[in-house]
């Protein structure tokens, strides 16, 4: 069936609709979103205020505090979490069977997931702005011009994120394995990246702890909201990014079978 | 034909406009106390242009009032040395006294206090006939140096006896002290000769002092969050012409406090590199250059914004810092 691009746009916009309005309704989960990086950037930051001070990196010109460096990984670790709790979502969808609604519609199944990809990655951005604004009050002040250059290393950043976490709710079959999920990939993810600590530091500790955290995709994700949002361009950063992305996509729209799920149910 | 001509006036043009650019340029120059070198840095592109080999430890440096020279007290070789900013070749060497440290050029730009360090003695030498004109007792540890802009009143502080000096520049004779806090280290005029400011390093002070009653009448104290107090430790101070602001660096505390000089509440503090010694304006004060001794850099901050805005690599332990208009 030939399908035209209104028709194309109209799915789209009816995926986007719907998770914005689960977004707007689940108020509580747009504010937990919020406290979650806020908190480490209060509490946690403040006692580590003078911790980095020592050493410049790229993309910082001169001294930073410790709550400077730790915004972009925050911000990336509200990507993480929408990531995957939208990919708890997928599973709920699926047990409550409006997943196969979903997936009864015409359009190709890849088209339905990228279309579900890029509304968690949207509805995730108003979050990252909003904490990118209460950041200000602590002075973390990126360029003006870096908002905006951030934007589209945040797109990709969440669409990265959401796929991996489509990837994994597609191996997921009950809605209590997000436990398991928060152990064993949100976690490690984000500890064993630069997010918390530069690399170096994480060689000053340990060569291997190093190894772990330069072969995990979470910390070029980082690098390249960082980069972005001083208003430069990691270009390998970028490039595990976008391949990850590209990665875990194939393998979500591969892996998502919605004969299994009816299977599961 | 007419291509050829419009290209030469293109390219007479642009080489106009390069020389106008590279003419405008400032410079900053740096001392590196360890390496025994001074670093110059072109503030257009905030990099280091040249490192040149000077005396041993060079500490305090002063420029002439025409620019042309620049005074490098070269603490470890015990002379004042005297630099061509034309050529950078040392010209002369002046009779300092033993390891001078911190020195002040009065406002007729011939005589030069110095504040000799080992021998509880100021200098003063005339850079024109390398005359010795007087040496004055003061306190245990001279440090800082200061001559008033009307240049009637020298003052220097003793790190030791914790006292401000007070030297009539007429008489060449001791007239006064005030006792500060602990460990003065800075002493800085405000434009109009009325008021003093001297940095206490271990007092964690600033003290404010009128200088027609050479009385005390504030003191500042400093308090950054995440940083321990005995951390702060005020050693350059620096004084807006526009007489807004005051700037004083906090020494290990790796931070400079920007200070309201009407209500002498501190305003900022901003993060620069660790342990920041001295600091200097560009030209038109838009910039604060800051000397980071243990980080070796130097920290550029936007006044305007009170922001720290770029750190450039220097040589080790910078100290010293002026910068050059032109």
């Amino acid at each position: 069936m030939n399908m035209s691009s209104a028709q194309y746009w109209h799915c789209f916009r009816g995926v986007l609709v719907r998770e914005y309005l689960r977004f707007i309704q689940q108020r509580t989960r747009f504010f937990s979103a919020l406290v979650r990086p806020l908190l480490w950037l209060v509490v946690f930051a403040a006692g580590f205020r003078a911790a980095l001070g020592i050493a410049i990196i790229e993309p910082y010109e001169t001294y930073i505090t410790y709550e400077v460096y730790i915004a972009p990984g925050l911000c990336c670790m509200i990507l993480l979490f929408n990531g995957m709790q939208s990919s708890l979502s997928m599973v709920y969808d699926r047990e409550m069977g409006s997943m196969r609604v979903l997936l009864m519609s015409p359009l190709p199944r890849w088209f339905l997931l990228v279309c579900k990809l890029l509304s968690i990655a949207l509805v995730s951005l108003l979050q990252v702005y909003a904490f990118l604004l209460i950041a200000l009050l602590v002075d973390v002040e990126p360029p003006l011009w870096g908002y905006l250059t951030a934007l589209p290393a945040f797109l990709l950043v969440a669409v990265m994120l959401g796929a991996i976490g489509l990837f994994i709710s597609s191996w997921i079959k009950q809605l209590e394995n997000f436990a398991g999920v928060m152990n064993f990939v949100i976690f490690p993810m984000f500890f064993l990246s630069s997010a918390l600590y530069p690399l170096w530091k994480m060689q000053e500790a340990s060569e291997w702890l190093y190894w772990i955290c330069s072969s995990n995709p979470f910390t070029y994700a980082v690098e390249l909201v960082r980069h972005a949002l001083y208003m430069k361009f990691d270009l390998l950063a970028f490039s595990v990014t976008l391949s990850t992305t590209i990665l875990f996509s194939l393998l979500a729209i591969n892996g998502f079978n919605p004969q299994r799920a009816a299977k599961g149910k | 034909m007419k291509k050829t001509q419009r290209l030469t006036q293109f390219l007479a043009i642009s080489a106009l406009l390069l020389s106008v650019q590279t003419a405008q340029a400032q410079t900053a120059y740096v001392s590196n106390e360890k390496d025994d070198t001074l670093s110059v840095i072109n503030l257009d592109t905030y990099e280091v242009t040249a490192t040149i080999d000077v005396g041993q430890r060079p500490r305090g440096i002063i420029l002439s009032k025409d620019q042309s020279k620049l005074y490098i007290c070269a603490s470890d070789s015990d002379t004042v040395q005297v630099m061509d900013l034309s050529t950078h070749q040392i010209i002369k060497e002046l009779p300092s006294g033993e390891d001078p440290e911190q020195f002040a050029l009065h406002p007729n730009d011939r005589h030069l206090y110095i504040a000799n360090e080992d021998d509880a003695l100021a200098t003063i030498v005339d850079t024109q006939t390398s005359e010795v004109l007087a040496q004055i007792d003061v306190g245990v540890e001279p440090e800082g140096m200061a001559v008033s802009p009307d240049g009637k009143i020298a003052v220097n502080t003793s790190e030791t006896t914790n006292m401000v000096h007070w030297i009539d520049t007429e008489t060449m004779q001791l007239v006064d002290n005030t006792l500060v806090d602990q460990r003065p280290r800075h002493v800085e005029f405000s434009k109009d000769s009325k008021v003093l400011w001297a940095s206490s390093e271990i007092g964690g002070n600033v003290s404010i002092i009128d200088v027609a009653s050479r009385q005390i009448t504030h003191k500042v104290t400093f308090k950054i969050r995440g940083v321990h107090p005995d951390k702060i430790q005020p050693v350059g101070i620096k004084l807006s012409d526009d007489g807004q602001y005051a700037f004083v660096a906090l020494g290990p505390a790796n931070h400079i406090a920007v200070i309201d000089t009407k209500t002498f509440k501190v305003l900022e503090y901003i993060l620069v590199g660790r342990r920041v010694w001295h600091m200097a304006f560009n030209a038109d004060q838009s910039l604060l250059l800051t000397t980071n001794g243990i980080s070796g850099d130097v920290t550029v901050v936007d006044v305007a914004k009170m922001k720290a805005i770029k750190s450039i690599k220097v040589g080790r332990y910078p100290w010293g810092i002026v910068v050059k208009s032109q």
